[in-house]
């Protein structure tokens, strides 16, 4: 009841305007500066299938979380706000629960902005990031030559996305395990699968591996 | 008080659960709005997924907040199908009910505004900072703005609206924080500041409701004792004065301002049966 008072005149209604202006301006400006801060995305959180680009994705996603809930896996989380990720956004972690790749994809059909974007029918087509071989001084098949080949096998696009090469050091032949980045979904069961205390090979959200997204089939 | 008391002519009105029966209709609408949320993920009943951003009802139908959608196409996204037919029904749906309904009825930092407030009162407090309430128009135009420039859904990053709904449903983290500082914002620094001054959420449903079809009218102004009671009550009492104390006899009895949340707590409160719930066509009598 204590501002019902209105303008007293054309010049009070303009100071009272560039007042009010001024005020929300203010409150824009800092909203702007968090917006740009609370874009980043820390490289353990790989995006549901499908995802747009990250700079896109922040204007189409809604943060419902309908994709958390049509994942058969539950593998999909909603980013609390000291998560390091944009708050509400859907982001799963590779070495806890990777990607299945439902042949369905539910969590993009769920998807109702096309935030996952809906022409992604072919779930081998998805690129959530890309496998990278973090860890040759650590991983059994290379730094040990033990033969290992936990992350090949888990690989569901069997034999393309990653092979066992044959290479020679030592005097002795070994096979390390090699990414094929253009059949990689980013799916993350490599990761998931490796045998290291911390995992050798690892998902890396595509921004962060430096490779475009092939166009759309 | 005595004369007051002389004044009421329904003994029912003196009963609790009448002269509270809006609110408590509407704590049961906004508890069970939770509660369909709240099944899916507390006992595996998913008649409802999603939160107050976007939903789906019965896996057929498809809600979507219209300003947060509208925050993502000025932030330059052309959204999917779904999420455009979903923010229509929203759209529709409030235009018919009134517009901050979705304040009063739906929203869940009302009941911690409300709370605040409550006690507020209780400790004696006056009204604080008030800056005008028409900042929440800025404000509102300010986030579309923001969205527009860093294309991003801005509001999004910290409505405290959406990170309390989806903190209950999805998981809460720190989200509480924010919950917390609106609490202490409202019972501290302004009375009804957050709800009735500066939320922009507030302000698109306000803007809504200026066209919408549900509105409180005081159809019996000509009984209304000028207690007050209706105007300590409401969390917007500047709505109240056009209809209930008109410049002209014929003048509307409507209350036709947006602001207005239609949370019916002035015909709770009223002793004279002065205020009740209509359409925006009401007649005076």
């Amino acid at each position: 009841m204590t501002d019902t008072s209105g303008p007293r005149d054309r010049r009070d209604f303009l100071r009272q305007c560039v007042g009010l202006a001024s005020s929300a301006g203010v409150a824009g400006l800092l909203l702007a500066a968090h917006a740009r801060q609370a874009q980043a995305l820390p490289p353990v959180a790989i995006r549901p299938p499908g995802a747009l680009d990250e700079e896109v994705f922040s204007a189409a996603c809604v943060r419902c979380g309908l994709c958390v809930r049509a994942c058969p896996f539950d593998i999909l989380h909603l980013a609390t706000p000291d998560r390091g990720v944009t708050v509400g956004t859907p982001y799963f972690v590779a070495r806890q629960g990777a990607c299945e790749m439902c042949e369905d994809i539910p969590c993009v059909v769920a998807c109702p902005t096309g935030a996952l974007d809906h022409d992604l029918r072919d779930i081998a087509q998805a690129r959530m990031g890309v496998a990278v071989l973090t860890g040759r001084d650590t991983c059994y098949a290379v730094a040990q030559q033990t033969g290992c080949r936990a992350c090949y096998l888990a690989c569901p696009v069997k034999g393309r996305a990653i092979t066992m090469e044959r290479h020679q050091a030592n005097g002795r032949g070994y096979f390390e395990p090699t990414v094929h980045t253009d059949a990689c979904t980013g799916c993350g069961k490599c990761e998931q699968a490796c045998v290291t205390e911390k995992a050798s090979i690892k998902v890396l959200p595509l921004a962060l591996a430096r490779r475009d997204p092939p166009a759309a089939a | 008080m005595s004369a007051k008391a002389a004044c009421v002519p329904h003994s029912v009105r003196r009963n609790l659960l009448v002269r509270n029966r809006w609110l408590l209709a509407r704590r049961l609408v906004q508890g069970t709005i939770l509660v369909l949320f709240l099944l899916g993920p507390w006992f595996a009943i998913w008649w409802v997924k999603g939160n107050l951003a976007s939903s789906t009802v019965l896996d057929v139908l498809s809600l979507t907040d219209p300003l947060i959608l509208l925050q993502s196409l000025a932030a330059g996204h052309a959204p999917h199908a779904l999420a455009l037919t979903g923010a229509l029904i929203v759209l529709v749906f409030y235009l018919v009910v009134g517009g901050r309904v979705y304040c009063s009825w739906v929203c869940p930092i009302n009941v911690v505004t409300d709370a605040a407030h409550w006690l507020r009162t209780r400790l004696g407090l006056g009204p604080g900072w008030q800056p005008r309430r028409s900042l929440r128009y800025w404000l509102l135009a300010m986030t579309l703005i923001v969205s527009a420039v860093t294309g991003s859904i801005a509001w999004e990053l910290v409505n405290p609206i959406t990170w309390l709904h989806r903190g209950l449903v999805f998981g809460m983290g720190l989200a509480w924080l924010v919950v917390l500082a609106v609490f202490l914002f409202d019972l501290l620094v302004s009375r009804r500041g957050w709800c009735s001054h500066l939320c922009p959420v507030g302000a698109f449903y306000g803007a809504l409701g200026c066209a919408a079809l549900v509105r409180v009218n005081a159809r019996g102004r000509a009984a209304c004792t000028d207690c007050g009671d209706c105007y300590r009550a409401c969390p917007e009492p500047q709505v109240l004065v056009p209809a209930l104390k008109p410049r002209a006899a014929d003048a509307s009895v409507v209350i036709a301002s947006g602001d207005c949340t239609n949370c019916g707590r002035c015909i709770d409160v009223c002793g004279e049966n002065v205020l009740h719930m209509g359409t925006r066509f009401a007649k005076p009598p």
